[in-house]
């Protein structure tokens, strides 16, 4: 699963590229740009198990937001400002939340574990949206930024702009690296094998639900990154943030993109919400130009944009 | 002889104000010339479009007869569709704020996206004007030197409806809103209100945002048989639930009560189903004054549909703007100027008179209204002079 | 709660079913049959709705927005059908998912291009705008009584044509065994474009019929269509009978959840779901055969 060289030097540049993006000055787009590449680590995330385990799960979305809530409650319940303590605690209550949701969804194949995780994240998304408790449909305000502290000073300040910025170009870029590097290992290899044929896999004796609940698990927690990094970026979680619209769409953006290349789906992420910005500004109308690109999509490149990177490969 | 002296005055003269100018900050030049940025961010799709409409004609209209110009400057309006979305507000709100730099903010209808501007014009300290969204922490925890409301707090419109519940002999009363802050807000001041007075609220039955199916909750307030029922829903979904209530044959045996949403802007579409609702507001259509009169002329004939409550916070938006930039002669820079002036400010306002009080939220009376024959008829003063109680904020002690 | 209220609740909640099952049976079989995942059947119903409010508007009747908007629909749903979704018979799930979605932002904008941003109400027919009386505070609209008659109705007259005639026999082998179907010579792709039409079709006559109840506002395909796949996974995927059980559990899940558990009432729909596939994880009436 080697890339082909154009692509992997289209890659780096574009790294390189998101990394200077803070040195224009641009407030506007800092803060848009960020917003884009949490998306791509979302969409990344998802790819794991859409591309490589072959689970089609809405309840991505549901991860995402539990942590971004975990986020609120330990900075304005508990005062928790530290990074090095919320981070940590937010994804591993995304991970353990998809153990729970992956241990009974996975019970589930085809069309009904997509039902049954949309139930799940659906049902999370009243839970938060109906309950004043919870902040309601308005959502809750996060008070104060997470930071990181040594020794008392405050080293990093993920309040300002800039330095969140950084904070989440660094975590698309790491977790990229981590799922590339996972997709190559023997976990991955198994993975992608269960997706191609599941009972054959299961008659050369694997423990197929295991790697599917593993792979879960794993692009729940990235989620979980994703939602901890969105909350800090505009210090505001909603319920919206659940719901099958959100988790409906980010499953466009890694079909948009090619699903099964980890880095078509970061490219759809990104193409989608620069083709909105780009649509909104031309016409009244640019919902209309985005579902045209959508189905032009489908039917002219079936593998999606990195198909179209790619060329014609098997 | 004379003419020459006269003229050499008058050269000395001009000379002399041509060297003052040359001193004069740059910034009053560059600003008298470059439009004012007004930022509206008002929904203009779902159920409360035909409120955001309102709301920007009503200020374009009061912007016509300023002959376009605030504070000397032209205004360009920069519009952005909030579409009653709290999950897309920051990014609405930082598209007008941050990306197009407006002068000063105007919006929204929805409490919870207002929470959300709230956050982002604390921090940036834009000169924001609330026209619309009720929520008290917009003048109570979360009030700033900034933000003004021309609108209402949800206190105002919904605390003194339980008094006229009370004066009616109604004593048990049942409770019915759409469940984010604007309803939840409303309830708590009714609640409040009704309790003290003595009544006892025999349920409440909140809806999910933006959802107009009632018939499920309607039966079982039929079957609870109260005195009363108090609601708070507005724009089309107003319209609906008051058709819905007749509907379900409830119009004359249980009697209706809410803030005046309920019925503004909506009176003709609710027909005959509206008849008899008591609703208190700031404003009602039929208010006899001739600022109202005027006001509602012009709105009918630029628009030809009628002012409602909703127009008459954008037109005294545009107004008490053109107040205060005047008295600052254009110069949004100078902004603690601006809000001294803004602060102090009187118009002579449709819904009567109007200041602001210290947490920027106005201070106006409030009024009960009977739909009798299609027309708002204002029964008396619910409430005069009322003031948000303006829990939180620091400006108001 | 007193029997009566309860059983008046029942009956809202019947009717509420009545109308998913219209939309939701559409879905079922063009799932089942076409083994196309139609994301965008919800715009049908939201395009019915809209029709409603202007044919209503222009004809001030009900009856002539259901006489002409119908088989209005019909012709858009063969057009949709001839245009994108034939291209996506044979791919996967996620490729359809994807196209109709596109479609569904299409048609979205189709709608507010036509129609406009606002909420637009739609007057109850002026014969049935009336409340049955029910006891001495209690009145039931009879418009919706009137809607629960036709949808059965409606749903009389689908299983009829499903199980008496050489359509609908059709059909349901295409539902079991398409190739088969094909391989017996009989045209599948007119079947397919008329049985897609016939599912866009009924669509729209819910939203027609439930414009008056719901108002006629943007987005409202999304809504309904969420609840139908939720209606269809229930009751099996490609049984109709499947989608009339499904339709009427989802139904009183909904509306008996909004009287008793106001605070969580939405979510009871997905809870009821999940309870069913935990028990049948194929649905209630679904095909044990491998899922497609």
């Amino acid at each position: 699963m080697t890339l082909p060289r154009g692509v992997r030097a289209a890659l780096l540049l574009g790294a390189l590229a998101l990394a200077l993006v803070p040195l224009s000055g641009d407030r506007f787009w800092v803060q848009f740009v960020a917003k884009l590449m949490i998306g791509c680590l979302f969409a990344v995330s998802l790819d794991l198990l859409v591309g490589y385990a072959g689970l089609v799960s809405l309840a991505h979305s549901a991860f995402f937001g539990l942590s971004a809530y975990l986020l609120a409650a330990l900075s304005n319940g508990l005062g928790l400002l530290s990074a090095f303590v919320t981070l940590p605690l937010c994804i591993a209550f995304a991970a353990l939340a998809a153990l729970a949701v992956g241990w009974l969804t996975l019970r589930t194949s085809g069309v009904y574990f997509v039902m049954v995780t949309l139930a799940f994240t659906q049902m999370l998304y009243y839970l938060f949206g109906e309950s004043p408790a919870l902040g309601g449909s308005d959502g809750v305000y996060i008070a104060q930024r997470p930071r990181l502290a040594i020794l008392g000073r405050t080293v990093v300040d993920l309040g300002d702009p800039t330095v969140a910025y950084a904070a989440i170009w660094l975590a698309l870029v790491l977790c990229f690296v981590l799922l590339w590097a996972i997709v190559r290992a023997p976990f991955g290899r198994v993975l992608i094998a269960i997706r191609v044929n599941e009972p054959r896999m299961r008659t050369l004796g694997y423990r197929t639900r295991r790697y599917k609940l593993g792979a879960f698990v794993l692009g729940g927690a990235l989620a979980g990154l994703a939602g901890y990094l969105d909350a800090t970026l505009y210090g505001f979680v909603n319920p919206a943030q659940f719901g099958w619209r959100q988790s409906g769409l980010v499953l466009v953006t890694v079909l948009l993109g090619g699903k099964g290349t980890l880095y078509g789906p970061a490219i759809g992420a990104a193409l989608l919400a620069l083709l909105e910005h780009f649509a909104e500004r031309a016409t009244e109308h640019w919902n209309a130009v985005v579902g045209a690109a959508v189905i032009a999509v489908v039917l002219f490149l079936p593998r999606g944009v990195a198909g179209l990177l790619e060329g014609h490969r098997a | 002889m004379s003419r020459q002296i006269f003229s050499r005055r008058a050269l000395l003269a001009g000379t002399g104000v041509a060297a003052a100018s040359a001193l004069l900050p740059r910034r009053v030049f560059a600003a008298s010339k470059a439009k004012i940025r007004i930022g509206l961010l008002l929904p203009y799709s779902g159920t409360y479009a035909a409120l955001g409409n309102n709301i920007t004609d009503a200020m374009k209209l009061a912007a016509r007869e300023l002959d376009n110009k605030l504070g000397g400057r032209e205004i360009e309006w920069i519009a952005v569709d909030d579409e009653s979305d709290p999950a897309k507000a920051p990014a609405n709100v930082n598209k007008l704020v941050v990306g197009e730099k407006v002068d000063v903010l105007t919006g929204p209808v929805h409490s919870g996206v207002a929470m959300a501007m709230m956050q982002i014009v604390r921090q940036e300290k834009t000169l924001t004007i609330v026209t619309n969204a009720g929520a008290q922490a917009v003048t109570g925890q979360l009030c700033a030197p900034n933000v003004f409301r021309t609108s209402f707090s949800n206190w105002q419109t919904s605390y003194p409806c339980a008094d006229v519940v009370l004066k009616d002999g109604k004593k048990k009363a049942v409770l019915m809103f759409w469940n984010y802050s604007f309803g939840q807000e409303s309830m708590a001041a009714f609640k409040e209100g009704f309790t003290k007075g003595g009544g006892t609220i025999v349920k409440e039955i909140p809806v999910p945002f933006p959802s107009t199916e009632f018939q499920a909750q309607l039966s079982e307030i039929a079957a609870l048989k109260p005195d009363a029922v108090f609601v708070f829903f507005a724009g089309a979904g107003a319209a609906k639930f008051v058709k819905d209530f007749a509907d379900a044959g409830l119009k004359d045996k249980i009697a209706l009560y809410g803030s005046g949403f309920l019925t503004e802007g909506v009176l003709r579409a609710q027909g005959a189903a509206a008849e008899g609702i008591k609703t208190t507001l700031h404003y009602a259509d039929t208010l006899d004054t001739p600022a109202n009169h005027k006001f509602r002329d012009a709105f009918k004939k630029a628009t030809s549909r009628e002012a409602d409550v909703y127009a008459v916070a954008g037109y005294d938006t545009v107004h008490l703007l053109a107040n205060a930039l005047g008295k600052v002669k254009g110069d949004t820079g100078a902004q603690k100027e601006l809000i001294a002036a803004l602060e102090s400010a009187h118009v002579d306002s449709p819904r009567g008179p109007f200041r602001f009080s210290k947490a920027h939220n106005p201070v106006q009376n409030v009024y009960v209204r009977q739909v009798k024959n299609g027309k708002e008829i204002v029964l008396g003063v619910a409430q005069k002079d009322a003031e948000d109680p303006a829990f939180g904020c620091q400006m108001a002690t | 709660m007193t029997l009566p209220l309860l059983l008046l609740q029942l009956l809202n909640g019947v009717e509420y079913g009545l109308l998913l099952f219209l939309v939701a049976s559409g879905l079922t079989l063009i799932f089942g049959v076409l083994g196309v995942l139609n994301f965008a059947h919800g715009s049908f119903y939201m395009l019915g709705a809209y029709l409603a409010y202007w044919l209503g508007e222009r004809t001030g009747s009900l009856a002539a927005a259901v006489a002409i908007g119908v088989p209005l629909m019909f012709a858009v749903g063969f057009v949709v059908e001839r245009l994108a979704i034939s291209r996506l018979y044979g791919r996967d799930h996620l490729s359809q998912l994807l196209l109709t979605y596109g479609l569904v932002l299409l048609f979205n904008e189709l709608q507010r291009a036509l129609f406009g941003n606002d909420v637009h109400g739609v007057p109850t027919p002026r014969a049935l705008a009336f409340g049955l009386p029910l006891g001495e505070l209690q009145a039931w609209p009879a418009y919706r009584a009137f809607t629960c008659v036709a949808c059965l109705a409606v749903a009389a007259a689908t299983r009829h044509v499903l199980l008496r005639t050489r359509f609908g026999m059709r059909v349901r082998a295409g539902a079991v065994n398409p190739e088969i179907v094909e391989a017996l010579g009989i045209d599948v792709r007119r079947l397919l474009s008329i049985l897609f039409s016939a599912g866009t079709a009924l669509a729209a006559l819910a939203g027609i019929l439930a414009a008056p109840l719901t108002t006629a506002y943007p987005g409202m395909g999304e809504g309904v269509l969420i609840v139908s796949f939720v209606v269809v996974v229930i009751g099996g995927i490609g049984s109709v009978k499947g989608a009339f059980f499904g339709a009427l559990l989802v139904g009183l899940a909904d509306t008996l959840g909004k009287v008793l558990f106001p605070g969580v009432s939405s979510a009871m729909v997905y809870a009821v779901m999940a309870a069913v596939l935990l028990w049948r994880p194929r649905g209630l009436f679904g095909q044990p055969a491998e899922a497609r």
